[in-house]
């Protein structure tokens, strides 16, 4: 009598043990991409290379390069001042039009202030404000002071493509079924992209303004859902060699990578010589980066590039 | 590089054409309203021949190693920066097939100056005629071997001149930092053997910078002025982030108060052509190699251009 229960009541906690455990496996979507399948790109945008540069006339590519012109929406807080401040100092003047949108405002710096505490919602508000306003300017980049961009590189990239198509590039990842850009190093979007983007921020359902309460999404990945919608897929930007050309990593932990997978040749193993963008470097290493990439070289060296961009107005450190 | 201005009579035609008396060097022109430049169109693959003389300017380089480092640091170098000097030579207490010199010296700090002393005195017996410039280098150096080229293009080899970062301290003309590297003359090499050899000069310090630039003054040796036309620094005895980092105006810290020249902290600081920086090794070293000779902004147009002359055109016809 007594056993008999006792097998009775093993057996059923065994089963709601079961039971429970099954419910909980079942509802549990990791959002953890694995770092082999980040890397298998269906989608890719190269960067034109020397032989299809030079099918341009010299008016051509004059017309090009006058057209490529470059929106950075920099989103800020407070709560990083150091980085957004390095950001405005550096970097950023290399933009065609540079505006910094924060989370809130802070005597120490000007920004547009959002008055917007939901990282999504005030991405949107950015990028709706951007497109609004985007003027003559037909490629925007979208980054975090914490991100360092060489946007020559990004401009080079972009040259000979249409703003008029949809296009939606940068580091590509791959969560699950989705790819998406990453948003530590730079999204890059054309007009076409952001247009259809701005759409579809009207329709509550494919892209709600506020992230579900439950499994938040970061900004990156609902990004990516909400223009895949539209018919926006990610794609990985490249060089003319297929090397990739936004980082996450810093120059350093992308050289010390290098180290140990390509021992006898570091530098050409490592990273592009057009790169656009590395992520998670500090202030001071930004300040650095912008002699580094700007200034430093040896003399008498020329790479006969087919353009040409100028210094900006007014700065010192470039 | 020239400019000439061909005046053609009878049809008020002035022709501007870009030359070179270089063999290898072409040159580009390039317009922009008024102002017309000539510059050096070398291709990608290094010109090491580029100057703006006719002579030589050979460069021989030396790192002071050791055993322990050889791994860790030296290779490195190997790999990269030293395969830019004419010649290259690594100095250690112990013969390998690295390859490395033996000299008759112990590792160790206390020993810097007679492993400086024993190198000099080597390169002077074995390789004098290689090279018209000799530089010295530690095992964490970094060099631009391109950049050191073209400040030495415009002195002269047999006259007794050596450059570096200059420091102020100890010697009344100064010496040049070790770190940071140094070049000798071929002058200078031989009156720095001289010394040692008529007991002009002699290890009376461990301190080698120190002690090497007091030999320099007794053999009547003169430091040069290696900062860039516009005043900046291209010699550094520490990373770029002790320099380049902007600061409040503040008085000098500690790793600038040997410095002869007014130092500038901020981009001021240093030369677009930087020689050398120092305590850099593993991976800061590719990362430097990187950043020098790959990644660049396409189509950058640099601001600073020393090569660049200003001419008023009327008609104009480029070659």
């Amino acid at each position: 009598m007594l056993s008999e229960g006792g097998y009775f009541m093993k057996g059923m906690a065994m089963g709601g043990i079961f039971c429970l455990l099954l419910s909980l496996l079942g509802s549990f979507r990791p959002g953890v991409e694995s770092d082999t399948d980040s890397h298998h790109h269906h989608h890719h945008v190269q960067a034109s290379g020397r032989d299809e540069l030079r099918r341009f006339s010299d008016t051509e590519m004059q017309k090009l390069r006058n057209q490529v012109q470059v929106s950075c929406i920099i989103m800020v807080q407070p709560k990083i001042l150091a980085y957004w401040a390095t950001a405005l100092d550096t970097w950023s003047k290399h933009c065609d039009k540079a505006v910094f949108y924060t989370s809130e405002s802070t005597k120490a710096l000007e920004a547009h202030d959002l008055n917007e505490k939901d990282d999504w919602t005030r991405l949107r508000k950015a990028l709706k404000h951007a497109y609004d306003n985007a003027g003559e300017l037909r490629w925007f980049f979208v980054a975090q002071p914490t991100t360092f961009a060489i946007i020559e590189n990004l401009k080079y990239l972009v040259l000979a493509k249409d703003p008029n198509e949809p296009f939606y590039l940068g580091n590509a990842m791959k969560s699950g079924e989705l790819e998406f850009v990453s948003y530590d190093s730079g999204i890059v979007l054309s007009y076409e992209a952001l247009k259809r983007l701005v759409r579809v921020f009207q329709d509550e359902d494919k892209c709600p303004e506020r992230g579900h309460a439950l499994w938040k999404l970061s900004e990156d990945k609902q990004l990516a859902t909400c223009l895949k919608y539209t018919g926006v897929f990610a794609e990985n930007g490249e060089d003319s060699h297929g090397k990739g050309l936004f980082n996450s990593k810093s120059v350093e932990r992308l050289m010390a990578d290098s180290m140990q997978a390509n021992p006898n040749d570091v530098v050409a193993g490592c990273c592009s010589d057009v790169a656009v963008t590395f992520n998670g470097m500090s202030p001071n290493q930004m300040q650095v980066m912008m002699f580094g990439v700007y200034r430093l070289r040896p003399y008498g060296h020329d790479f006969h590039d087919l353009l040409e961009f100028k210094a900006p107005e007014g700065s010192d450190n470039d | 590089m020239d400019l000439f201005l061909i005046l053609n009579p009878g049809t008020l035609l002035i022709t501007v054409k870009c030359c070179s008396d270089q063999p290898k060097v072409r040159c580009k022109m390039t317009m922009q309203s008024i102002l017309i430049t000539c510059s050096p169109f070398s291709p990608v693959e290094h010109n090491s021949q580029l100057g703006n003389s006719s002579r030589t300017t050979r460069i021989l380089c030396w790192i002071m190693t050791g055993p322990k480092n050889l791994e860790s640091r030296t290779k490195h170098i190997r790999e990269t920066w030293a395969k830019r000097c004419n010649k290259v030579l690594y100095m250690s207490s112990v013969e390998t097939d690295f390859p490395t010199v033996k000299l008759n010296v112990s590792e160790g700090r206390e020993n810097l100056y007679w492993k400086t002393i024993r190198a000099f005195q080597y390169i002077h017996q074995h390789h004098l005629d290689e090279a018209d410039w000799f530089v010295k280098a530690d095992d964490d150096t970094f060099m631009v071997i391109e950049n050191l080229r073209y400040t030495l293009s415009s002195l002269d080899p047999e006259k007794p001149f050596y450059l570096g970062r200059r420091f102020t301290p100890f010697i009344r003309q100064g010496y040049m930092s070790g770190g940071a590297g140094y070049v000798l003359s071929k002058e200078a090499l031989r009156r720095f053997v001289k010394g040692f050899d008529s007991g002009n000069c002699t290890h009376f310090s461990t301190l080698e910078d120190m002690a090497l630039g007091k030999c320099m003054e007794t053999m009547k040796v003169e430091p040069a002025d290696s900062r860039d036309v516009k005043g900046r620094q291209t010699f550094h005895p520490y990373p770029p982030d002790h320099y380049l980092v902007r600061q409040p105006p503040r008085p000098r810290p500690w790793y600038l108060l040997y410095d002869h020249y007014a130092p500038v902290e901020g981009p001021g600081c240093c030369s677009d052509f930087v020689i050398s920086f120092h305590y850099i090794y593993g991976v800061q070293l590719y990362v430097l190699e990187y950043l020098t000779y790959h990644l660049r902004p396409y189509g950058y147009k640099y601001r600073f251009n020393p090569d660049e002359r200003i001419i008023l055109k009327t008609t104009t016809e480029s070659t």
